[in-house]
């Protein structure tokens, strides 16, 4: 008997010996779980449509010593500039990322670099897909203007521009606008650990500085 | 699959390293107390942590409803595991990934093993995994010739200080940043000269020692917070970027997850993703959440493997009343809470899984044959902090309660101590008994003990006291002094 029938017969005797009753297709399984008792909220702050969310994800990316900058659509290319200009280096920065960001910058970019060079580049810029205001959590789905995984990852920098309509109040409601199939990636601050004492400390393998342009 | 010792038709039970010469719980206990700097750590940190979880709970209104949806999702799984798990191994497939099944931990670590060799590399990055320490895979993989690199850091202190985990989190936490410090100075070989105590230097001492790791890795092993079983989704959560390094740089990925992982759909990981992080770092968010599906062209590993594990689980789901230590999510927080845990370290526990939780998981999944695993349901106080920082509110006391009319039944021979630990199991069980109990023992106190030990106890109770004396009883009971103080002192060491 292989390993899975062995494990699958096991269970089986235990279902049966408790007398549990056999749901025998999906649609019982479907109606068990539908059962579920989810009295929890979906949102912890905010209504719909409610400015102060974009208040809340500022105040919570800061919480964990991110940097955020709030700015119109028309300062993301100064504002970037004038970030980039502050390290030395150069920047990766996937292709499909908006060209009029990084319209006035001077600092060296490098579209698509292979995972190979990483290691080598002052920081990344990338786009994402989602951010959570209560838990000031942004969300990459590796989509065009993010790319993939290793680039937000290896460099010591990573810039992220959210987009205001990005932003939602809670946990439930940024699931539910996640597709499940792609790669995703949820960041919460800089990279830090709690192994020293159960304290937090920021820097550790992922990128230890993290700013946000916060776009409204 | 012929693994070693693999059985064909075994009843369910697992093996796990019962770290070798552990003694039973109350002889291991006994030095770590004598410890005062191990026990002036430990109390440092849980007290933190303590302090810092209640907060980030309070700031939830709605913590009650998250934990019973949390509780009832995964009883609905543990009920339905069979359905769930032909579910997630179908998706897995179809997403481009391969499913192993493991009876048990032998199982397992041929799998694994096999999986790397197949590779042709002799060396693997690994994400912290409490599976994987449950199997011994670092041990077994060197046997076979495979290095394993830990890269989580309390791991990797750990692993450099050749000690063993004490804590489901930080299994390092008994270490303090001196002796973080020792370790790296004496074991790390490309460690900074000039190396300090401070928490941001060693960090990044780590982070220089692993960078060239991660890089040039070929195989990673993880283990799995949580498996979407309607898409196939696996999710780790960390914190360093260890992980996320390990789960896309890699060519090949093998990640280990104890069948009791799963959660049906993705919307059930909006109760998790809030239930986890607070209860376990105290905070809103992890600095790093990771999900994939199967195999996704152009971005991260090529080969992904997933090993389900048994190990003693069915055996654990076949009691009604213990089978809810199966809804674990592996937090920590009934450590960092329980007073049994903070004087007596987490070594004392004699298996990966420390703490209260690991008082029930491990007599469940390894049985009671052993004399630590015997004595495992008895270290507790049965005060009830552990249910109640729960997240997924496993009644941990109750198990216990069950596991000790176990070992009574089942357990090594001991015929007096049978006696006693049943009048103890009685007692234990109605609060009212208990209180009743204390009162009488604390004023036989003034009686008998001289200088707070008691030299010999009376009746057939005086072999007991032979070998050691019994603690007078307190002025005030546990249970009073806890529900006076809610645990709140300064502890001495």
């Amino acid at each position: 008997m292989s390993a899975r029938e062995e494990i699958l017969r096991r269970i089986e005797r235990v279902e049966s010996a408790r007398g549990a009753r056999r749901a025998t297709g999906d649609g019982d399984v479907a109606a068990a779980y539908a059962r579920i008792d989810r009295r929890y909220l979906r949102r912890h702050h905010g209504g719909a449509g409610d400015g102060g969310i974009l208040d809340l994800f500022a105040a919570r990316v800061a919480d964990y010593r991110a940097t955020v900058l709030r700015v119109r659509v028309s300062e993301v290319p100064g504002t970037l500039a004038e970030r980039l200009a502050a390290g030395s280096g150069s920047y990766g920065v996937p292709s499909g990322l908006p060209a009029e960001w990084t319209s006035a910058t001077r600092a060296a970019l490098v579209r698509d670099p292979p995972v190979s060079s990483l290691d080598g580049l002052a920081g990344a810029v990338t786009g994402c897909a989602v951010a959570i205001a209560e838990t000031g959590t942004i969300v990459l789905d590796h989509g065009a203007d993010q790319g993939p995984r290793a680039l937000s990852l290896v460099p010591d920098r990573h810039l992220i521009v959210v987009l205001a309509e990005r932003v939602v109040a809670d946990v439930p409601e940024a699931l539910e606008r996640l597709d499940p199939r792609r790669p995703l990636t949820f960041v919460s601050g800089p990279s830090a650990t709690s192994d020293i004492e159960l304290t937090r400390v920021e820097g550790v393998h992922g990128p230890r500085a993290l700013e946000v342009l916060l776009v409204e | 699959m012929t693994g070693r010792a693999a059985r064909e038709d075994g009843p369910g039970r697992g093996a796990m390293p019962t770290y070798l010469g552990t003694p039973s719980f109350p002889d291991a206990a006994r030095r770590a107390v004598s410890d005062a700097r191990l026990r002036g750590n430990l109390a440092h940190a849980t007290t933190t942590i303590r302090a810092r979880r209640a907060e980030a709970v309070a700031e939830l209104d709605d913590w009650a409803e998250l934990r019973e949806a949390g509780r009832q999702i995964k009883d609905h799984v543990l009920e339905h595991l069979g359905h769930y798990l032909r579910l997630l191994e179908e998706k897995v497939t179809g997403a481009g990934g391969t499913v192993h099944w493991a009876r048990d931990a032998a199982e397992a670590d041929r799998i694994v093993a096999d999986l790397v060799k197949a590779t042709g590399e002799t060396e693997v990055v690994k994400v912290k995994s409490m599976a994987t320490q449950e199997i011994g895979l670092n041990e077994f993989l060197a046997e076979e010739g495979i290095t394993a690199y830990e890269t989580d850091l309390a791991e990797l202190i750990v692993q450099l200080g050749d000690d063993r985990p004490s804590h489901l989190l930080v299994p390092a936490v008994h270490r303090n940043r001196a002796d973080i410090r020792d370790i790296f100075l004496r074991a790390m070989e490309d460690v900074p000269a000039g190396l300090t105590d401070s928490p941001a230097e060693l960090a990044e001492a780590a982070r220089r020692h692993l960078r060239a790791k991660f890089l040039s890795a070929k195989v990673a092993v993880s283990g799995v917070n949580f498996a979407v079983a309607d898409t196939g989704t696996l999710v780790v959560v960390e914190s360093e970027g260890n992980g996320r390094m390990c789960l896309t740089l890699p060519e090949t990925l093998i990640s280990v997850m104890g069948i009791e992982k799963i959660v049906p759909s993705r919307r059930d990981l909006e109760v998790f993703l809030q239930l986890l992080p607070r209860s376990s770092t105290a905070e809103r968010m992890n600095p790093y959440t990771s999900m994939w599906t199967g195999v996704h062209p152009g971005d991260g590993p090529r080969n992904f493997h997933l090993v389900l594990l048994d190990n003693g689980r069915t055996a654990t789901l076949a009691d009604d009343v213990g089978r809810q230590a199966l809804r674990c999510i592996r937090c920590s927080a009934c450590l960092n809470v329980c007073p049994v845990y903070r004087r007596a370290g987490g070594h004392a526990y004699g298996s990966p899984y420390p703490g209260p939780i690991g008082a029930i998981l491990s007599p469940q999944m390894r049985g009671v044959g052993s004399e630590v695993d015997a004595s495992l349901p008895f270290a507790s106080s049965l005060c009830g902090a552990c249910y109640e920082v729960c997240p997924v509110a496993i009644d941990i006391p109750e198990v216990l309660v069950r596991l000790r009319a176990r070992v009574v039944e089942d357990g090594p021979r001991r015929p007096l101590e049978r006696v006693a630990m049943a009048a103890a199991g009685w007692t234990l069980r109605s609060p009212t008994r208990l209180a009743l109990a204390q009162r009488a023992a604390s004023s036989a106190r003034r009686v008998v003990a001289r200088g707070g030990r008691i030299r010999r106890l009376p009746g057939p109770l005086g072999a007991w006291t032979e070998t050691r004396d019994a603690p007078a009883p307190p002025s005030e009971s546990f249970r009073a002094w806890w529900a006076r103080t809610g645990g709140r002192e300064e502890d001495g060491g």
